[in-house]
This record gives C-alpha cells, sequence and structure tokens, in this order.
C-alpha cells in the first residue's frame, strides 16, 4: 500500500519557467510588482493589483496555515491547504509529512519541495521543526 | 429596461439516473417539458442558451441535433450558476431586441458515468494559467469546499452541528419530492455520524450526484400574455465571478457578496420581503456562506442562521430548497442553478408540494455558485416576482 501520495505533473508555459528552473536548484521565487512593490501569487509577468510589470525574487520559505482540509474517502489521505506565505500572499499546496490529525490554522510551516510524477520540484509545505508561533498567532 | 421578459416554462426532468439515454436525449426531452409547459413549441424557440459543457463547440452540435433556427445563441458558462446568468442574459437579449423566445437547457448524466465527482479530479485545461499552481495539489470539489468550511469554524465558531442543520431542512423537504434522489428525513446526529469525505465535510454534508436536466422558457411581454401561464418576471438579475485576488483569497466570502446587491438594487427589494429563497447546496457550507453574503444574515452569523430548522418551510423564517434541493432531490450534471430557479418558479405558481409551499409566495429568490468558492467561482442571483 501506498503512503506517499503521487503528485501530478504541473503544466508549464514559457510565463513560469524561470519557477521552475529554481526550483530544481531548490530555490523558491515569487513575483513581485516594479512599480506598486507587493508580491502576487500565483506568479504573472504582470502585476494583478495594478498591472506594473513584476520581477521574481527569492522567497523567505516559510508561513502560517491559512485553511487545510485532509480528504480522507481515498486510498492515500492528503492535507490541501492555503498557506499564508511571510510576504502575504496565500497560496494553494499540501501539507507533507506529517501527522494531519495535529495539523491547525495559524500552523507555522516551511517550505519543502516535493517530486511530481516526472520528478517537477513542486512547492509543498512541511510543520515548522520548532514551535515558534502558537495556533492563535495569526488569528484574524 | 421596461417590461423586461417572462419566464414561462420550466421543466425538471424525472431521471435521477438515465443509463439509456444520451446527454443530448436529455437535452431534448428537457427543453420539449419546458415548451409544452409554457405552450410553445420547438419551432417559437430563436434564442438558444445553454454552456456548452461539451469538448469542442458543443452549442452548435446540439442546435444542430435539435434542429432548431436560432437568430441569437448563448453559451456562457460560468458553472453550476450558469443556468441563472442565460436567464439574465436572455432577459437581457429580448430587452434588446435580439430574440422573443428563448429556451435554456441544462443535462448531464455524470451518475452513469461514475463520475467521483467530489473526489476525483475533473478533467482539466493545462492552458488555463492557475492549473500549474493547484492540479498537483489534488484540489477537487470536496477539499477546496472543506477549506471554506474550515477558515469560517475558526473565524466565526461555525459548528459541525449548524452546518447538519442544512442537510435536515432539505431532508425534510425531499420527503414530501416523489422524484428526489434521497427521501429519508435525517437528523444532525445522522450527519454527524456520516463518514469524513475532507474535513469537516461528512457525506450528508454533501450534495447527491444525479443524471438529468431542465430547461426553461423566457419569452417576450407580448408573447407571455397570450400564454396561459402565470407570469413570472425576473426584476433584479446580478452576476460576479471571484477569485483569488492575487493571493488574497478570502475562504469566508463568497462572489454573491457582489451579485446580490445587483440584483435587490435593480428590484428595490428588501431581504425581509422574500418569502422564498432557492440557495445553491453543494455543500452544507455553500449555503451558510451564500445567505450570509445575500444579506440574509450579518457575514459570521450562517451557521446560527440556518440552525433548529429556521430553512424549512413551515418552521423555519426563511424557507428555502422546498424541492430538496441538491443535498436530496436533483443535481443534474454536477450543475445546481437550474433545478433552483425550477423549484422557485414552482413556489411562485403555487404548483410546489402542498406540504412545502409558501403560502401567497409572490416573490422569490434563487441564486448559485459555479465552479469552486475556495478557488474562483462566479456567482448569480435572480429576485423573481409573479405579476
Amino acid at each position: 500500500m501506498r503512503t506517499e501520495r503521487t503528485i501530478p505533473i504541473p503544466p508549464r508555459n514559457p510565463e513560469i519557467e524561470p519557477f521552475f528552473a529554481a526550483a530544481a536548484e531548490g530555490r523558491f521565487i515569487l513575483r513581485c510588482c516594479l512599480d506598486c512593490a507587493k508580491f502576487h501569487w500565483y506568479p504573472r509577468s504582470r502585476c494583478p493589483f495594478c498591472m506594473g510589470p513584476t520581477e521574481w525574487r527569492e522567497a523567505a520559505r516559510s508561513g502560517t496555515i491559512y485553511s487545510f482540509s485532509v480528504m480522507r474517502r481515498i486510498k492515500v489521505p492528503f492535507a490541501l491547504a492555503y498557506v499564508e506565505l511571510a510576504e502575504g500572499p496565500r497560496i494553494m499546496t499540501n501539507i507533507v509529512d506529517c501527522d494531519f490529525d495535529r495539523l491547525a490554522i495559524g500552523l507555522a510551516v516551511t517550505l519543502v519541495f516535493k517530486p511530481a510524477e516526472d520528478g517537477t520540484p513542486v512547492p509543498c509545505f512541511t510543520p515548522a521543526p520548532i514551535a515558534v508561533t502558537s495556533p492563535l498567532a495569526t488569528a484574524s | 429596461m421596461t417590461d423586461g421578459a417572462f419566464i414561462v416554462g420550466a421543466f425538471e426532468h424525472p431521471a435521477r439516473r438515465a443509463p439509456d439515454k444520451s446527454v443530448a436525449e436529455l437535452h431534448v426531452e428537457s427543453a420539449l417539458g419546458a415548451l409544452a409547459d409554457a405552450g410553445l413549441g420547438i419551432e417559437d424557440v430563436d434564442g438558444y442558451f445553454w454552456s456548452g459543457m461539451m469538448p469542442g463547440l458543443g452549442i452548435v452540435s446540439l442546435i444542430d441535433y435539435m434542429n432548431l433556427r436560432v437568430r441569437h445563441v448563448d453559451s456562457t458558462d460560468v458553472g453550476g450558476a450558469s443556468p441563472l446568468v442565460h436567464v439574465k442574459h436572455a432577459v437581457e437579449a429580448i430587452a434588446a431586441g435580439k430574440c422573443n423566445v428563448a429556451l435554456i437547457t441544462l443535462a448531464g448524466r455524470p451518475r452513469s458515468e461514475g463520475q467521483a465527482t467530489g473526489t476525483a479530479p475533473r478533467q482539466g485545461n493545462s492552458l488555463q494559467p492557475d492549473s500549474p499552481w493547484e492540479a498537483p495539489f489534488g484540489p477537487v470539489t470536496a477539499n477546496v469546499y472543506g477549506m471554506c468550511a474550515m477558515r469560517h469554524m475558526y473565524e466565526f465558531g461555525t459548528t459541525a452541528e449548524q452546518l447538519a442543520w442544512v442537510k435536515v431542512a432539505a431532508s425534510h423537504h425531499a420527503q414530501y419530492n416523489e422524484q428526489a434522489a434521497l427521501r429519508d428525513v435525517v437528523s444532525v446526529e445522522d450527519v454527524l455520524a456520516s463518514p469524513v469525505v475532507s474535513d469537516p465535510l461528512h457525506r450528508l454534508d454533501c450534495c447527491v450526484i444525479t443524471d438529468g436536466g431542465g430547461a426553461l422558457v423566457v419569452a417576450r411581454p407580448e408573447i407571455a400574455a397570450e400564454l396561459d401561464r402565470p407570469l413570472i418576471r425576473p426584476i433584479g438579475m446580478g452576476e460576479a465571478v471571484m477569485g483569488q485576488d492575487g493571493g488574497n483569497i478570502d475562504l469566508t466570502v463568497s462572489a454573491g457578496s457582489r451579485s446580490a446587491p445587483i440584483a435587490f438594487d435593480a428590484a428595490g427589494v428588501d431581504r425581509k420581503d422574500i418569502k422564498y429563497a432557492s440557495i445553491y447546496d453543494s455543500f452544507t457550507i455553500t449555503v451558510v456562506i451564500e445567505l450570509e453574503d445575500l444579506g440574509f444574515c450579518e457575514k459570521g452569523m450562517g451557521g446560527r442562521f440556518v440552525a433548529d430548522g429556521n430553512l424549512i418551510s413551515g418552521i423555519g423564517k426563511l424557507p428555502w430548497n422546498t424541492d430538496g434541493g441538491g443535498l436530496c432531490n436533483n443535481h443534474p450534471a454536477n450543475r445546481g442553478g437550474m433545478t433552483k430557479i425550477i423549484e422557485a418558479v414552482r413556489q411562485l405558481r403555487g404548483e410546489a408540494h402542498p406540504a412545502v409551499q409558501v403560502a401567497n409566495c409572490d416573490l422569490a429568490l434563487a441564486h448559485g455558485t459555479g465552479g469552486l468558492m475556495g478557488s474562483r467561482h462566479s456567482a448569480a442571483t435572480l429576485i423573481l416576482e409573479r405579476q
């Protein structure tokens, strides 16, 4: 029986190729607007807030769980989540390498790349090694 | 707009499982049902509205299959809310002189085709710009709505018991609907005892998977006046699309927060004037969030609003989905918009089951969501008045 979910291959296109090139080197990069200085997600060449030009920047690789849901009625349960990055954007991802029953909104997480079926690195998150925050830290 | 247009025909296909029919067959049977209800013939149709949910030029194929001769075509696809948007577009097209009799259809057979609608990925499109950032993570219907429910519970203290009340209300209504897929009355305890599909949603928090379809006919006032049917007029209509806002997604707010004010402003009526509401129930949490965004209660109070039978006709303050909704009655083609309009029309005509019919129902609302509320979705709101 499999205990690791097989990750589908992300479709790629020229606009986002630098992300996967960086990921292949273990780097996590985000797009930031040159006009309004805001980070956004998912990465686009034009800023979704002001349509200004954007550039790739190295990201902090950390965040907190904004929401999650563990799919139970399936052979290999997995945790779908939105993680709120330190830079601000909330991104869809999987929480991996953890006890799903201990997940909570507000939990601190760090980035870990996981290989898709063809080896493409995909940005997932795992609970941060040290409890540096409480689940209430990001309550809104 | 002066007189707008009228919904003169409505028909819900009786099938909930149709292994021996084609999708096109379900469309034409639904179309003929709605036209017969209106007292019109297929030769009267000069505008056709369908979301075209087939690979290729679906709407061209369906027009050819039914051999329609139309001068106006609209294949807007915004998911489950599409039929509500089609009513809006049909009224606008008629007002603009583009057609006189608009036919709107919906049909599908996910049950016979064995689709695991809520737990398996649907066919994606690698050209969609969001696909690389989501497809790897396995977002399906149940877990994406699950995330909405988790966040709503976290922010507002909404409970699994409160969500369960939505299903309880639907089941109370479905017991009177002989065509409903699920007719057993369930309790809050039954919902909580059903297995969790994706946290925190139980099996009974999820809608049914059914084959079938439905159709509507919208006609110009001069034509509607000649027909022997009650006059049902859309007096306020709104549509909206909401996505992730560049990374600022709020899982507790839906596009209904944008479509509803447009519809209510146009109609010039208040929430308390609405006698009956059809509100899309893909999941119990969907209804809670929509009720808030429609303005029937404050944001965050939806769980308290639905508790203790408040949505049950004859018991609660807001009679809702009196056919049993998507949770118990029908969810053809995995899209709930069509059946929402049909039951609202039944209520306004006084043709709902006597056990659930709202007395003197002259003002109703139909609202739907399309796509996935937790990623990107549409919403449409119709306020309907019996003349």
